[in-house]
């Protein structure tokens, strides 16, 4: 650690600090459900595409399932937009959104 | 129509289809892929360069099987969300048909090259290499979205009423396709999972 900054640069590295700091919101992606799917292939994708467990994977498909939509993964828009479009390759019904809750 | 995948020693998968099992898979697929077409694709031999920077369509396809295969990114309920929708059409909606159009492709080349036996009856065994069985999970799940938009299947409890059709019924046909089909996938599924 260097020792006894000048009084200025202290207060410019507050600022930059709290600039970084700021998050971005996070982007989230969704999975809805569709009487067509099979659930063991939902499972399968969220296996094979995201390397979830399968215990997770068997989860979110449940929730999928259960509640009409489940979260699959969250991350920058970029990101979320490259597993939307896996998603639909693999023929579910996927969004993404900004997660504002 | 019991065909069943089985996993085959060092991955990949195998079943038994009969001649007629050959046929409807394969008009299926054959159909799937005049349905997916080429798009707003330019043609590739003509300009690969083109071809590569050619950017998809903005707006949804009208054909409602289509739009289930190529659903929008977004919601739709802000002109924001509907214009982040569009641009991202136009940037994956190629790639993402052509990755369709490969995976029933697929299906029709292993059923062609599929030696068949003796008389209507005699079943033949299709082997699928653990690639192949992807390309084949991803096909016969399209076939499924694509019948299932045609029987206007939307609700579990509708669907119900569907899977107990008289056979008089013109939909009769395409119902029993459908089911076979989920049969046919499911196997599918558990030797990729297993």
């Amino acid at each position: 650690m260097s020792i006894a900054p000048i009084e200025i640069e202290r207060t410019e590295s507050a600022e930059e600090v709290s600039a970084v700091v700021e998050p971005d919101v996070p982007w989230v992606t969704l999975v809805h459900n569709d009487p067509v799917n099979l659930m063991s292939y939902v499972s399968y994708v969220f296996q094979a595409y995201f390397g979830y467990s399968k215990d997770k994977a068997h989860k979110l498909m449940l929730d999928v399932h259960h509640k009409g939509r489940a979260v699959v993964s969250s991350g920058t828009r970029e990101e979320m937009e490259r597993d939307v479009q896996a998603m639909h390759g693999y023929g579910l019904w996927a969004t993404l959104s900004q997660d504002r809750g | 129509m019991a065909g069943h995948f089985e996993l085959l020693p060092g991955g990949g998968a195998a079943v038994a289809l009969d001649e007629v099992e050959v046929s409807i898979l394969r008009s299926l697929a054959v159909q799937l892929l005049e349905l997916i077409g080429p798009g707003d694709e330019p043609d590739a031999d003509a300009d690969p360069l083109a071809a590569l920077f050619a950017e998809g369509p903005s707006e949804p396809p009208s054909d409602p099987a289509l739009r289930r295969l190529f659903p929008d990114a977004y919601g739709d309920d802000t002109e924001e969300l509907r214009a982040a929708a569009a641009d991202f059409r136009r940037f994956t909606e190629n790639d993402l048909r052509a990755r369709k159009r490969e995976d029933a492709l697929a299906v029709v080349r292993a059923l062609d090259g599929l030696a068949g036996g003796e008389g209507p009856e005699a079943a033949a065994v299709l082997k699928l290499t653990p690639d192949e069985s992807r390309a084949w999970l991803g096909a016969l799940n399209d076939l499924r979205l694509t019948i299932a938009t045609r029987l206007d299947i939307t609700e579990d409890e509708e669907s119900e009423r569907l899977y107990r059709l008289p056979d008089s019924d013109p939909r009769k046909p395409m119902v029993m396709a459908y089911l076979w089909l989920g049969a046919l996938q499911e196997s599918l599924v558990e030797t990729l999972m297993s």
